[in-house]
């Protein structure tokens, strides 16, 4: 092991014949050991380290609402069933569920592609809206207020999208990583009205049935 | 040498400050990723932790106030009446979490809490709609907060590999004691590229309004 020379130089001067040399005391003490011991603990302290601190996403559900008649309706042209079913699969439609012969607009995607069509729907439904700034009772003027207002400076487009809604259906053989990936597809792509709500009969029959002829496990 | 050894010692001081230690978990949960950066509450929050094979936990965290977890477990006791003694409430403080059934509650909290790892719990039952027994824990914990005038949320930590049923049955719990809002606890990840969050996120840093 290397130490630091400590001893002091012969250089002094001749103190002439006779005179001890006093024993000087060195002031210098050899760091290695402690140095040694500083990079075993840094060692331990970068693998010990936890770079990562978990996060907290936000996750708002709607009171369940047993009347029919106070239950928020979304516009069929503007909604969009979001499923999710077994080996990360997803499964859409737009507006109604139509599954008669020649019109079946019940589709299946991944998690890849669902990221596409959310957003092409939403262009699609941006684009066809309508401003109705006119009346008096307009929630279209509101809603350009309220962002106004926060410092959104997309205000003018703020209501563009109030008509599309997106409904999140997972189904029991769904993981709750695909329940959070959705929710969080819904932040990336700036979905602003989205709801989770239970699978229908009808709805979960035909995800067993695609899944079943499509060998997903 | 010695600026090297005095940069390392600066590197030392550096992780010794930002090394936070895991507290032990119970069961080991692998959470998804998401964009959310929000950053997570370690205080006034009750966790409801599912693991990978479905089983639901239930912890409150209240480090600064002590006391809470002695009122969390009394009023558990009068509300259901347990029948809990007084030595099983107070080691109900020093249980990391709960995944027990209310019949096994007392044999959970008789064992020490650093031999609780060992002992097999199945989980709080969730999945019978008539028997949702969350329910009651979220009740008691929402009482004694209120009780103490603090503000509780809500964290629910699964594991990516855990199936949508148990989620859906601890937001029902959830429901039943009328609270809506939730924060799910995940691992940051990146917004992807040109996306419309991504866009806004790059705005707002950039300082323009």
């Amino acid at each position: 092991m290397s130490s630091i020379d400590t001893s002091a130089g012969e250089t002094g001067h001749k103190k002439g014949p006779g005179v001890k040399k006093a024993k000087k005391l060195s002031t210098r003490v050899d760091m290695t050991p402690m140095v040694d011991l500083g990079f075993l603990l840094i060692t331990f302290f970068i693998f010990t380290a936890t770079m990562s601190s978990p996060k907290a996403m936000d996750l708002r559900m709607p009171k369940d609402v047993d009347d029919p008649k106070k239950q928020n309706e979304a516009k069929e042209s503007g909604a969009m069933t979001i499923m999710l079913g077994k080996g990360n699969q997803v499964y859409y439609y737009f507006g109604q569920l139509k599954v008669d012969v020649g019109v079946n607009n019940f589709k299946q995607s991944t998690f890849k592609g669902i990221r596409d069509i959310i957003i092409d729907k939403r262009k699609e439904v941006m684009g066809r809206h309508v401003h109705d700034l006119g009346s008096p009772e307009s929630a279209c003027k509101e809603m350009q207020d309220r962002a106004k207002k926060n410092g959104n400076p997309d205000w003018e487009t703020a209501c563009l999208d109030r008509d599309f809604v997106v409904i999140i259906k997972p189904d029991v053989d769904a993981t709750y990583k695909n329940t959070v990936d959705i929710l969080d597809e819904m932040t990336i792509n700036g979905v602003k009205t989205y709801a989770m709500v239970k699978i229908l009969p009808q709805e979960y029959e035909l995800i067993q049935a695609t899944e079943a002829s499509g060998g997903i496990k | 040498m010695t600026p090297f050894v005095d940069i390392a010692f600066l590197i030392l001081s550096f992780f010794i400050m930002a090394t936070k230690f895991k507290p032990p978990e119970p069961i080991s949960i692998t959470t998804p990723n998401s964009v959310s950066s929000q950053d997570l509450p370690e205080n006034d929050a009750v966790l409801i932790t599912i693991d990978s094979t479905n089983r639901v936990f239930f912890s409150v965290l209240s480090e600064k106030n002590k006391a809470i977890f002695d009122q969390v477990i009394q009023k558990l006791n009068t509300l259901r009446t347990l029948n809990l003694t007084n030595a099983q409430m107070a080691n109900f403080k020093k249980t990391i979490a709960v995944g027990v059934p209310f019949a096994s509650l007392g044999s959970l909290l008789d064992v020490p809490s650093d031999e609780q790892g060992k002992v097999s719990q199945p989980g709080i039952p969730v999945l019978d709609t008539l028997d949702n027994q969350l329910v009651w824990w979220i009740s008691a914990s929402k009482e004694v907060f209120r009780d103490n005038q603090r503000p509780l949320k809500y964290l629910i930590k699964g594991d990516g590999g855990s199936k949508y049923p148990a989620f859906e049955a601890v937001m029902a719990a959830l429901k039943k004691n009328d609270e809506y809002k939730y924060n799910l606890v995940t691992s940051l990840e990146n917004a992807p590229p040109n996306s419309a969050l991504d866009v806004a996120n790059r705005r707002g840093k950039s300082g323009g309004k």
